[in-house]
């Protein structure tokens, strides 16, 4: 595929492939305000493999956004070490080896959706493309999204303003993508779709997918891996691998192993409340 | 998709219904304002006579027209520097607070300074600043395009501050992610995002440098709209007071139009929450 080939980033730039796209260790973030010490993530552990899909599940307040941030670069672990193919998460930010998605698609509404998708080649000394990288154009194409080239933010649904946002984090073909609760703001019809949508795209694209939900069934649907993290201080809990066949669409979810799946990650995220 | 479906009769009947139902309305919409200042000016007319009001009091709305069109020119004449003014006002007051804005949204600290100040300086009613400001800049235009400028600066500063402040959050954050500069978050992100509250700042502020305008002409001042209204009030010429007034106000009512057209084009792209 075109996206693929568009993935010349660090590793490859460095002769080497073996570096985990994300290795994490120990890492700890405390915020400090007037009034009290938060400790969002307490010694935090994990790798991902390149090409990889982990999916970050836990209650609100267990730290997930703030890992992700750890990971793009937008705030600096207390203590620990973060590792983003191999480099420092600054030099993956500079590098244009992160495409961040966030749950409010955080699109700009002056500007249409091939504008918006357009975004990463104007600002930050810009993503070049070559000539065989997907242009915004075809982007919203994979994204489902032709024809919508010229409308507005606001005169699109929910489900498509994430799609363009989703096109816009993968210009330049990022080997990393960062996906923090993108669909928890949708109903749920919307939400399966994308679902299956995202699951093709990791595959077409071959990008290394760290998804942040709340939600068990989107965890097991789209991850290799699920990372449990509890709250206060965020910590891991375990990292479950999920065996489900790799081109598997939702109908996944009626199977006897996955339920079985389902019901372990759900009988950990219980356990937290107790 | 080239087959149209037979169309169910009663479902166009209640089509045309709902059609000639919107129509009305839009006619209501044109007709309800002549009617209703129709009537005021009969209203109007109808006191002024029945009460045998003398003209010195108040003019009758006949007496105001046939000034309006007898006098023209010379209305015209003093509405030209009021016009010159107010532009200008209005121009050296949004710019300046569009600049100062900026600067403390850059610098924390520059706002901290001197916020208060500003505050202080604004709390001074018009009336009592324009006597100030004519004493220090003399008696020509320029303290009334002072008075303009101050009169503009205070709501669109606040509103421009606001504006670039108040930009998604997570927009913040993918500016970084994309490693943008300080320049191009400002570019592409704040100044874009400050543009609606820029623009209700500035349809406020077209009404009022009109009124910073005339309250300076009022002080010591022998042309433009406002000493225009002291000369009349004084030679209790009402009918030509009241045509002044109504130069007036249909200036400074074609300039919020104007910035009001101006919003729309430049906005047409924000969607409609923006407007
Ligand atoms: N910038 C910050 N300043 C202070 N506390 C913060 C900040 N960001 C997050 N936190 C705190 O860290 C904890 C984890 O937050 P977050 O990572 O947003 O959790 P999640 O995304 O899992 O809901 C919460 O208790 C939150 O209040
Ligand atoms: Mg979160």
């Amino acid at each position: 595929m075109t996206t693929a080939s568009a993935l010349s980033g660090i590793a490859a730039s460095r002769g080497d492939t073996t570096w985990p796209a994300i290795a994490c260790d120990d890492v700890t973030v405390r915020f400090i305000s007037e009034s009290r010490v938060v400790t969002a993530l307490e010694k935090v552990s994990f790798a991902v493999a390149p090409g990889g899909f982990l999916s970050l599940l836990g209650p609100s307040g267990c730290g997930k956004s703030t890992l992700l941030r750890v990971v793009a670069d937008l705030i600096q672990p207390s203590s620990g070490m973060m590792r983003v193919f191999g480099g420092t998460p600054e030099e993956a930010r500079t590098a244009r080896a992160l495409g961040f998605v966030f749950q409010d698609a955080a699109l700009l509404p002056w500007r249409n959706a091939i504008d918006n998708v357009s975004l990463p080649l104007e600002v930050g000394g810009g993503v070049k493309l070559g000539p065989n990288d997907p242009k915004p154009v075809d982007l919203l194409r994979l994204v489902g999204l032709s024809g919508w080239e010229k409308s507005y933010p606001h005169e699109l649904s929910g489900g498509m303003r994430q799609r363009v946002a989703i096109a816009r984090a993968l210009l330049g073909g990022p080997k990393l993508l960062l996906m923090d609760e993108p669909f928890g703001a949708l109903d749920e019809i919307t939400r399966d779709r994308l679902n299956e949508e995202l699951r093709r795209i990791w595959m077409e694209t071959g990008t290394t997918i760290l998804f942040v939900t709340h939600s068990v069934y989107e965890a097991a649907y789209l991850g290799e891996q699920v990372l449990v993290l509890s709250p206060n201080p965020g910590r891991v809990v375990e990292c479950v691998d999920i065996d489900l066949p790799r081109d598997r669409d939702l109908s996944v979810r009626d199977t006897s192993h996955f339920v079985q799946l389902a019901a372990h990650l759900r009988g950990m995220l219980g356990r937290m409340h107790a | 998709m080239s087959i149209a479906a037979p169309l169910d009769p009663s479902l166009m009947a209640a089509e045309s219904a709902f059609r000639a139902e919107q129509r009305r309305k839009a006619l209501r919409r044109r007709i309800m304002p002549v009617i209703g200042i129709g009537s005021f000016l009969l209203l109007w007319a109808g006191l002024v006579y029945g009460l045998k009001v003398p003209p010195f009091v108040a003019p009758s709305p006949f007496a105001v027209a046939a000034t309006l069109w007898a006098k023209a020119p010379m209305l015209f004449e003093n509405l030209v520097p009021t016009m010159i003014e107010a532009f200008s006002g209005f121009m050296l007051g949004n710019l300046s607070a569009i600049l100062i804005a900026t600067a403390f949204v850059y610098k924390k600290s520059l706002e901290e300074a001197f916020f208060p100040v500003i505050v202080i300086i604004n709390t001074i009613p018009v009336v009592a600043k324009a006597p100030i400001l004519v004493l220090l800049l003399g008696n020509g235009m320029e303290p009334k395009i002072a008075i303009a400028a101050l009169i503009c600066f205070f709501p669109t500063l606040v509103n421009m501050v606001r504006g670039l402040q108040s930009v998604n959050p997570q927009a913040m954050e993918l500016m970084r992610v994309l490693s943008a500069s300080q320049r191009e978050i400002f570019f592409k992100l704040r100044l874009p995002n400050s543009l609606p509250y820029l623009f209700s700042a500035l349809k406020i502020a077209a009404s009022t440098a009109v009124i910073g305008a005339i309250v300076g002409e009022w002080i010591g001042s022998t042309v433009g709209i406002g000493a225009l209204i002291i000369q009349a009030t004084y030679a209790f010429d009402s009918a030509l007071l009241y045509a002044t007034v109504i130069v007036g106000s249909c200036f400074s009512v074609a300039f919020f139009l104007l910035i009001t057209l101006i919003e729309r084009l430049t906005l047409r792209r924000h969607g409609p929450a923006a407007q």
